[in-house]
C-alpha cells in the first residue's frame, strides 16, 4: 500500500510546478532529503515530543545576492525603496549601494542578508518554493558530513560553536566553500544565520515554573529546564536566535534558504 | 526589613559628613557616631524623580564619580553589546562578547531611588542575541525579559533601583553559562540616598574565569572549552579580563595615608572567590555588596559568583600589594593577581622592613625535633633536616648523598645528584613563581626558560638574585618586568644545587656553581 502510495507521489512530484517566477522541474540546485525524527531542543520532555519529518527538497545553497538581485528586479516592490516598513525593518538590504546595485563589500556569491521573513518567504514562493520549517531546517543542520545525525559527535559541535563564538566577518564571504554535509547541502553552519517558516514558535515550553505558557525570552528559567539535551549548545544558540527575531527584522548575518515537498499537494496552483 | 545598622547608616548626612571632614575624619564608624549622637540632623533626601541625565559609564579599574545629587532623578544609559578578539593573556586571544567592548562591562552608578531608563544596543556585527540581567532590579528576570535584543537592534526598558548595593549584571542569553564565560557581566552600584563616604581613590575590580580549548598559556585564539565549563576547570581565572590587567605599569596606585575603595565584583561563571590583599588588612567590608553589612577587619571575603563586596582599607606603608583569589593557585598560575602600588614616605613603626639577616645554625632540640620523623638522630648540622625533606626513596636525592655534598662541596660530588637536590629545591621555592615549566607568568614573573638575562648576566649576579633578592624593573626576553623577588631561604649548598639546576635546565648550560661561591656571594652586602 505504501510503495504505491509513494510511486503515485513521485509521479506528481515530476509534473512541472506552476509558481509565478521561473519554472523549473529539476532539483539539481537542491538536495533530497529523506525525512526522519527531529527531537526539539525545547519542551521535547519525552520521545512522544519527537517531531516527524516527512521528505523534503532544500536549496543546496544559501540565496544569493545574484539571485535576490534578479527577484528584486523582477519585484519591484520588494525594492528597498519601495518595500512597506510592516514587512522590512529600516535596515533591510543595507549593505547594498542601491536598489540594484550590490556595490563594494557585497560579493554576488554571497548570502544575502539584511533580509525579512516576509521577503524571504515571498522570494520562496515566487519561485515555487517555501521557506524551510524549524524541524526541516534542524534535521538538515544536524547531519555532519560523514552523518546524518553529528548532534552527539562533540568535534561537530565543537566545530560549529567555534563559528558562533566569532564575530561576523565585514565582508561575507561566497557560498559554498564549507564542506558539504551528507546530503550534499553546504553552509547550514558557519556562514550566516537562516530564516525558518515557523522561528516564531519555537520557545514553546514543556515545563512552566511561571504561570505562561510561552517564555521565549526567559531562557534561564523554563526554557532551559526542558531542554532535551543540555550540552547541545549549538542548538540553544540558534533557539535564542530565532526567538530574538520578529517578521519584519533584518540583520547582517541573517540570511535563507529555500524547501520544497517532495510530495506535492495536489491542489497546488 | 532594614536593620538598626541600616537605618543608621541612613541617618549619616552630609553636614555630620562635612563636620567629619573638617575634622579630617575618614572613620565610618566615628561616622555612625555622630550620626547617632545628632537626631535628626541636616537635610531631605528626595525620592522624587527630577530632571534627567545621561550615565557616565567607565572600564575597569575605573569608577564613574560619585553622585551628589540629594534627589532621585531619570537616569539614561546606553550600554552596547559587542563581540571581539582581544588579549587574555600574552599571545593568547579570545573572542569575547563584551558589554561596552571591554571585560568587565561599564561601570554603571546610579542612586537608590533613580529611574533607570535602560537602552541595550546589540552591535549589527554581533553574531548573537543578548539580554541584561541586572540584579539590582526588582523584577522578572532583572530585565532579561524586556531586553533580549537582536544583532543591530536596540531594546529599552526602565526600572527604579529601589535597594542600594553593589550589584552584577550579566548576559542570560542561552546558553547563558556561555554568554557570562565569554565575558558578559559588570557592576551597577547603587549609592544610598546619603551617598558614601568620601575616600581618596576608587576602583572597579572583576573576577571571572576563562575556559579555552587549549591549556594555560597555549599561544593564539583560543576557543571556548563547553567541556572545561561543564566540568568547572577554567584554565584562566582572572581579574579585570586578561592576566596582568593590573601588574606592571597597569597596576593600581596610591599614596600612603589615603582611603582606598575597591568595588570589587565575581562574574563567576562557576568559582566562588576569596578575595585577599596581600599585606592589607580590610579595613571595612560591606559584605556581598550590601551596605547594611558593615564587617571590619577582615582579612579575606568571600564573594559569590554573581555577586560583589566592597572593600575599603588605608595604605600606610609604601610598596605593591597584591590583589589576589587566596584560592592560591588561582593566583600564581592561573592569572587571578593584580597589584596596587603605594608611593610616599615609610613608616618603620607600622612595619620595619628586614631588620636582621643573619647565620641561623638549629639548636639541637630543634634539629632532634625534625629528624625524629625519620627515626634519624643527627646533631649539629643544619642541613642534614633536609634529608628528611627530600629523601623519597630516590637515590640522587638521597639525605645521605646530600650529606656528601653538603660535606665536600659540589666539585666532588657527581652532576646527577646535584640536579636532583636543585631539582627538589626548585619544585618546593621557586616553581610558585617562575612555573614548573620555567615560564614564569606573563606580565608577573619573568620565565627562566632561554632567559637572556641569565645568558647575559654572570652567574654572580644570578647568585645574588637568590640570596639577597632582586627588586626594580628587569627586562627578559625583550619583555619588562618590575616586581620583587625575595632573598630566598636557602643555605650555599640548596642554592648552589637549584642554580646549577636552573643553568642546566632551562638554559641548557653546564654551569658548575659551587656553596663556596655562593658563600662569597652571600657575605657581600647587596
Amino acid at each position: 500500500m505504501r510503495r504505491i502510495s509513494i510511486l503515485i507521489l513521485v509521479v506528481v512530484v515530476n509534473l512541472p510546478i506552476i509558481g509565478h517566477g521561473k519554472l523549473s522541474d529539476s532539483h539539481e540546485d537542491m538536495a533530497l532529503i529523506k525525512g526522519g525524527k527531529y527531537k526539539p531542543l525545547y519542551g521535547a520532555n519525552n520521545n512522544s515530543d519527537e517531531v516527524s519529518v516527512s521528505p523534503f527538497y532544500i536549496d543546496r545553497f544559501p540565496v544569493t545576492n545574484k539571485l535576490f538581485l534578479q527577484f528584486v528586479k523582477e519585484n519591484p516592490n520588494w525594492r528597498r525603496s519601495n518595500v512597506k516598513k510592516l514587512f522590512a525593518d529600516e535596515n533591510y538590504l543595507k549593505n547594498w549601494k542601491s536598489d540594484l546595485e550590490l556595490g563594494q563589500n557585497v560579493l554576488p556569491d554571497a548570502p544575502v542578508t539584511n533580509v525579512s521573513w516576509f521577503v524571504a518567504k515571498a522570494y520562496c514562493e515566487y519561485y515555487g518554493k517555501r521557506l524551510p520549517t524549524v524541524a526541516e531546517w534542524e534535521l538538515v543542520a544536524q547531519a555532519s558530513a560523514k552523518q546524518a545525525d553529528g548532534s552527539k559527535d562533540p568535534n561537530y559541535i565543537r566545530q560549529i560553536l567555534e563559528w558562533y563564538s566569532k564575530p561576523t566577518q565585514k565582508i561575507i564571504p561566497a557560498v559554498g566553500q564549507n564542506e558539504k554535509n551528507i546530503w550534499g547541502v553546504y553552509d547550514m553552519h558557519g556562514l550566516v544565520w537562516e530564516w525558518t517558516s515557523d522561528f516564531f514558535s519555537a520557545m514553546v515550553t514543556g515545563e512552566s515554573r511561571g504561570d505562561s505558557g510561552l517564555e521565549r525570552n526567559l531562557f534561564c528559567g523554563s526554557g532551559s529546564v526542558g531542554a532535551s539535551d543540555f550540552k547541545n549548545y549549538p542548538a540553544f544558540m540558534r533557539f535564542a536566535f530565532r526567538s530574538s527575531l520578529k517578521a519584519n527584522y533584518t540583520t547582517n548575518n541573517l540570511g535563507f534558504r529555500c524547501a520544497k515537498d517532495f510530495y506535492q499537494r495536489s491542489n497546488e496552483k | 526589613m532594614k536593620t538598626i545598622a541600616v537605618q543608621l547608616n541612613r541617618t549619616n548626612c552630609s553636614s555630620i559628613k562635612n563636620f567629619g571632614g573638617l575634622l579630617g575624619i575618614k572613620s565610618l564608624g566615628i561616622l555612625f557616631l555622630l550620626a547617632f549622637i545628632v537626631v535628626g540632623c541636616g537635610e531631605q533626601y528626595s525620592d522624587e524623580v527630577i530632571g534627567e541625565e545621561h550615565a557616565q559609564l567607565t572600564d575597569a579599574p575605573y569608577v564613574p564619580p560619585p553622585i551628589t545629587r540629594k534627589h532621585a532623578t531619570k537616569v539614561i544609559v546606553d550600554l552596547e553589546v559587542r563581540e571581539l578578539v582581544k588579549k587574555l593573556s600574552d599571545d593568547v586571544e579570545y573572542v569575547f562578547w563584551t558589554f561596552g567592548g571591554s571585560v568587565p562591562g561599564k561601570f554603571i552608578r546610579v542612586r537608590e531611588g533613580d529611574l533607570v531608563e535602560f537602552h541595550l544596543h546589540n552591535n549589527p556585527l554581533s553574531k548573537l542575541p543578548h539580554n541584561i540581567d541586572l540584579h539590582a532590579v526588582t523584577g522578572p528576570g532583572g530585565g532579561a525579559t524586556s531586553s533580549f535584543t537582536a544583532p543591530g537592534h536596540t531594546s529599552v526598558f526602565s526600572f527604579t533601583v529601589k535597594n542600594p548595593g553593589l550589584y552584577v549584571y550579566h548576559c542570560a542569553t542561552a546558553p547563558v553559562g556561555m554568554h557570562i564565560a565569554n565575558g558578559m557581566y559588570g557592576l551597577i552600584l547603587v549609592e544610598p540616598k546619603e551617598g558614601l563616604p568620601p575616600v581618596d581613590r576608587e576602583y572597579y575590580l572583576m573576577q571571572s574565569e576563562f575556559y579555552t580549548e587549549g591549556n594555560y598559556g597555549a599561544a593564539g585564539l583560543q576557543p571556548f572549552s563547553m567541556e572545561k565549563a561543564i566540568a568547572e576547570k577554567p584554565d584562566y581565572v582572572v581579574f579585570n579580563g586578561s592576566v596582568g590587567s593590573m601588574v606592571g605599569d597597569k597596576a593600581l596606585i596610591a599614596n600612603v595615608g589615603e582611603r582606598v575603595r575597591f568595588f570589587v565584583g565575581n562574574g563567576g561563571p562557576n568559582l566562588v572567590s576569596s578575595f585577599h590583599v596581600i599585606g592589607e588588612i580590610l579595613d571595612v567590608v560591606h559584605r556581598e555588596g550590601s551596605f547594611s553589612s558593615v564587617e571590619k577587619d577582615v582579612q579575606t571575603t568571600l564573594i559569590p559568583a554573581g555577586g560583589s563586596s566592597i572593600v575599603e582599607f588605608t595604605v600606610d606603608v609604601p610598596g605593591n600589594y597584591i590583589m589576589v583569589d587566596h584560592s592560591i593557585f588561582r593566583a600564581f598560575n592561573k592569572g587571578a593577581l593584580g597589584m596596587l602600588s603605594v608611593s610616599g614616605p615609610d613608616n618603620k613603626t607600622i612595619y620595619s622592613g628586614k631588620q636582621a639577616d643573619e647565620i641561623y645554625t638549629a639548636s639541637s632540640s630543634g634539629t632532634e625535633e625534625v629528624n625524629s620523623f625519620t627515626g634519624e638522630l643527627n646533631r649539629n648540622n643544619g642541613n642534614e633536616q633536609y634529608s628528611s625533606k627530600y629523601s623519597n626513596g630516590d637515590p640522587a636525592i638521597d639525605g645521605n648523598l646530600i650529606k656528601t655534598a653538603a660535606q665536600t662541596g659540589a666539585k666532588n660530588s657527581s652532576p646527577g645528584n646535584i640536579f636532583g637536590l636543585g631539582q627538589s629545591v626548585y619544585s618546593t621555592s621557586c616553581f610558585a613563581c617562575h612555573q614548573a615549566d620555567g615560564n614564569g607568568i606573563p606580565n608577573v614573573f619573568p620565565p627562566l626558560l632561554n632567559s637572556d638575562w641569565l645568558k647575559k648576566n654572570s652567574k654572580e649576579d644570578a647568585i645574588r638574585n637568590v640570596v639577597h633578592g632582586k627588586t626594580g624593573e628587569i627586562s627578559v626576553n625583550s619583555k619588562k618586568y618590575n616586581g620583587i623577588m625575595p632573598s630566598q631561604n636557602l643555605d650555599d649548598v640548596h642554592a648552589a644545587a637549584v642554580l646549577t639546576y636552573v643553568y642546566k635546565k632551562f638554559i641548557g648550560k653546564d654551569v658548575n656553581i659551587s656553596p663556596e661561591e655562593v658563600k662569597k656571594i652571600r657575605a657581600q652586602k647587596k
